[in-house]
């Protein structure tokens, strides 16, 4: 598989969150490819099942990956005399906005763009002013009859950018949180196509994390998993942000380190990636990583979490940058720590129930 | 003392395993079985005696982890950079003493002298993000020894301030290491039902162990136990003490998380007025406990919590009275026991 060419097709397609039909049509085909069966949940999460060979004991372990497919996005508040007002779904920085090119998912697609009001109407100070998301807009170029016919509130609006190759093997482009770890997963799965492995392996695209990490409490809550691995961008480092807030670019995949994650999980995922001179970065994160790995480690009575992480500047915004050796790193990493998942390593992260004195509280 | 050594473990959020084996050494002789769930949580079972009218299991939970802060960066120059865990005011950190890591690397938070403040720096509040550990040690050793995801604790000695009259204590992490130790004396005594009892972890970084502990256990009724806020330092306008040091455990009627099962918290209060246990209402409104994840699990789990007002939690050092933390023993075991013949509808 080429991890570019499949990445810059999921990053074109549209899928923001709750509406992320299209994406995961492609997810699905692909994923597809290596499952024994792929299916999707009432949130529209994409799950394929690969089947492992099973423990000595005849027991299949379940390891869950996801990797969220949907995309911040704008949604439609009000037709409003020929032009679009709207909202955003998931983080978006306005400042970011103005001058972007869109497409507006109506009752047909519908090109436009985010107008601005051109400088030469501007007093000096307003240019000081970040222009608040209320006061921006969307022009399609239809007159106001045609545009409240094809466009309704409630649509959902894409940012639409085509995704471009950079130098040095780095891509840019929407939505590659967290396509990029979708693309790993993939990776991942076609890796595991020439390798034995015992656990079954349940690879899922998840959705609607933007908005609050939904689409991963469902699909955990249904794989019921012995043990998770969560994928997500983190901070990649860039011009004016300080190298203690950000990972190095091309330096790796980063393995999450704290509350959210299972130490026993974190260390083999430093191990694998030692025994397998992957290289690695360790991305420390106090309390709440923010990613799918926050909502998967509480489901049900709880599910031993990690997180790898792929390094991306620019991050939601329509120039999210990542080097795809970091993506290929992630994927060779996650088929090599599946492939040595054992009977111990099930054995190791399961609970277990320490009987003491038949009498309770005698020696009270 | 159980409440000395908990508090002299760290145990910031995610990290709780030192405190966890205090906890064991200290509860091994008085119950069934324990078990250590996937997030750290420690479950100890006690086997009722039997003959319990109608509850069959109570969970009673306390959280083991503390605020604190994680190492986010190393510097060139080996000054160590970190953010908070849980939630902390960056203005209570400045200028004390941390331990790093499990091997207790002392180190300071050092602050730049007065002397070269100028005046709006004096009145600019701090970030995390500009402030620095110094551990003394060479850029090499500390980039040896320091990797970022390290935990830092406040390193704080316990002591009593107070030996007679109010019984006052002072020591990091009260919040919630006194529930903790209330728990261990709780777990002394027997029952009718099935007692679980509940360390949990991750309390400060948002109720997460209590939340799987309560799927796992499935209780018919819970109780937390906690270190609650007790703001009740002279103000000119006082409206918010909180709770008050000294006037006996704090039940809480409603917070930012639970409202708390009325049944419940009419059992504690009848237990304290029938064995004369002095008591408080917490203002309502104000923090969250784990009872906010426990009592939404599954179908619902009937929650109440009772506190031990602790002065200046979350910051390096708390102070309690031993005189509340008594009296919230005494009454945690005697409405356990009333809760033997039932609960009412």
């Amino acid at each position: 598989m080429q991890v570019a060419e499949f990445l810059k097709r999921i990053s074109e397609a549209s899928g923001v969150s709750g509406a992320e039909v299209e994406v995961a049509g492609i997810v699905a085909e692909t994923f597809g490819k290596w499952a024994n069966r792929v299916q999707s949940d009432a949130l529209g999460n994409v799950i394929a099942l690969k089947e492992g060979e099973g423990l000595p004991s005849g027991e299949h372990p379940r390891i869950m990956l996801a990797g969220h497919m949907d995309e911040i996005g704008l949604m439609v508040t009000k037709v409003d005399s020929g032009f679009v007002r709207f909202t955003t779904v998931g983080g978006f920085d306005a400042r970011t906005l103005l001058g972007q090119e869109v497409t507006v998912h109506g009752r047909r697609r519908l090109d436009g763009v985010i107008g601005c009001r051109p400088p030469h109407v501007l007093s000096p100070s307003d240019n000081e002013k970040v222009m608040p998301i209320d006061q921006l807009f969307i022009d399609v170029g239809l007159d106001a009859s045609s545009l409240a016919e094809a466009v309704a509130v409630g649509d959902v609006v894409t940012i639409r950018r085509d995704a471009v190759n950079l130098a040095r093997g780095y891509l840019a482009g929407k939505g590659l949180d967290d396509r990029a770890s979708v693309a790993a997963i993939a990776l991942c799965l076609e890796l595991l196509g020439n390798r034995r492995h015992s656990w079954d392996v349940y690879a899922v695209a998840t959705t609607q994390e933007e908005v609050g990490l939904r689409g991963a409490m469902t699909s955990a809550y249904g794989v019921a998993p012995q043990a998770a691995i969560a994928l997500d961008v983190t901070f990649g480092n860039q011009p004016g942000v300080p190298e203690a807030q950000t990972l190095a670019m091309g330096g790796g995949p980063c393995i999450g380190l704290g509350a959210n994650f299972h130490p026993a999980l974190h260390e083999r995922l430093v191990a694998t990636a030692k025994a397998h001179e992957i290289p690695y970065q360790i991305d420390p994160t106090p309390g709440r990583s923010g990613t799918d790995a926050w909502a998967i480690q509480v489901t049900r009575e709880g599910v031993p979490t990690g997180l790898v992480s792929i390094p991306l500047r620019y991050m939601h915004t329509p120039v999210e940058t990542v080097d795809t050796h970091d993506i290929e790193r992630a994927g060779r990493l996650l088929a090599a720590f599946i492939s040595e998942l054992d009977d111990g390593f099930a054995r190791a992260l399961s609970v277990e129930v320490k009987p003491l004195r038949a009498e309770g509280g005698q020696g009270c | 003392m159980l409440i000395q050594q908990l508090v002299e473990a760290d145990g910031v959020s995610g990290h709780e395993g030192a405190v966890r084996q205090v906890l064991i050494g200290a509860i091994e002789a008085c119950a069934d079985e324990y078990r250590v769930d996937a997030l750290g949580n420690l479950i100890v079972v006690k086997r009722g005696r039997g003959g319990a009218g109608g509850v069959r299991s109570v969970m009673v939970s306390a959280h083991m982890d503390e605020v604190g802060l994680m190492v986010t960066y190393v510097e060139r120059d080996g000054t160590i950079r970190f953010s908070p865990v849980g939630g902390i005011d960056p203005r209570v950190v400045l200028a004390k003493r941390v331990r790093i890591g499990d091997d207790r690397i002392p180190g300071v938070i050092g602050v730049k002298p007065i002397h070269l403040l100028e005046q709006a720096e004096r009145e600019r509040v701090l970030r995390f993000d500009q402030m620095g550990i110094d551990t003394g040690m060479s850029a090499d050793e500390v980039a040896r020894r320091v990797t970022p995801g390290t935990y830092v604790a406040f390193d704080t000695a316990f002591q009593v301030l107070d030996e007679g009259g109010l019984r006052t204590v002072k020591g990091k992490a009260f919040d919630d290491r006194a529930g903790c130790a209330i728990l261990a004396e709780v777990l002394k005594d027997s029952y009718a039902f099935d007692l679980y009892a509940a360390f949990t972890v991750q309390e400060e970084v948002g109720l997460r162990g209590a939340r799987v502990a309560a799927y796992a256990v499935n209780p018919d009724v819970a109780f937390v136990l906690e270190g609650t806020v007790c703001d009740d330092s002279p103000k000119d306008k006082d409206v918010s003490p909180t709770t008050r040091l000294g006037a006996g455990p704090a039940l809480t009627i409603m917070d930012r998380t639970v409202v708390c099962d009325r049944r419940l918290v009419r059992l504690l209060v009848e237990e304290a007025e029938a064995e004369g246990i002095p008591f408080q209402i917490k203002q309502p409104a104000i923090g969250g406990t784990d009872a906010g994840a426990i009592h939404t699990q599954r179908e619902g789990i009937p929650s109440a919590v009772m506190a031990v007002p602790c002065r200046y939690i979350h910051s390096p050092v708390s102070v309690m009275s031993l005189n509340d933390f008594d009296y919230a023993v005494r009454l945690m075991r005697g409405a356990l026991h009333r809760l033997e013949g039932g609960l009412e509808a």
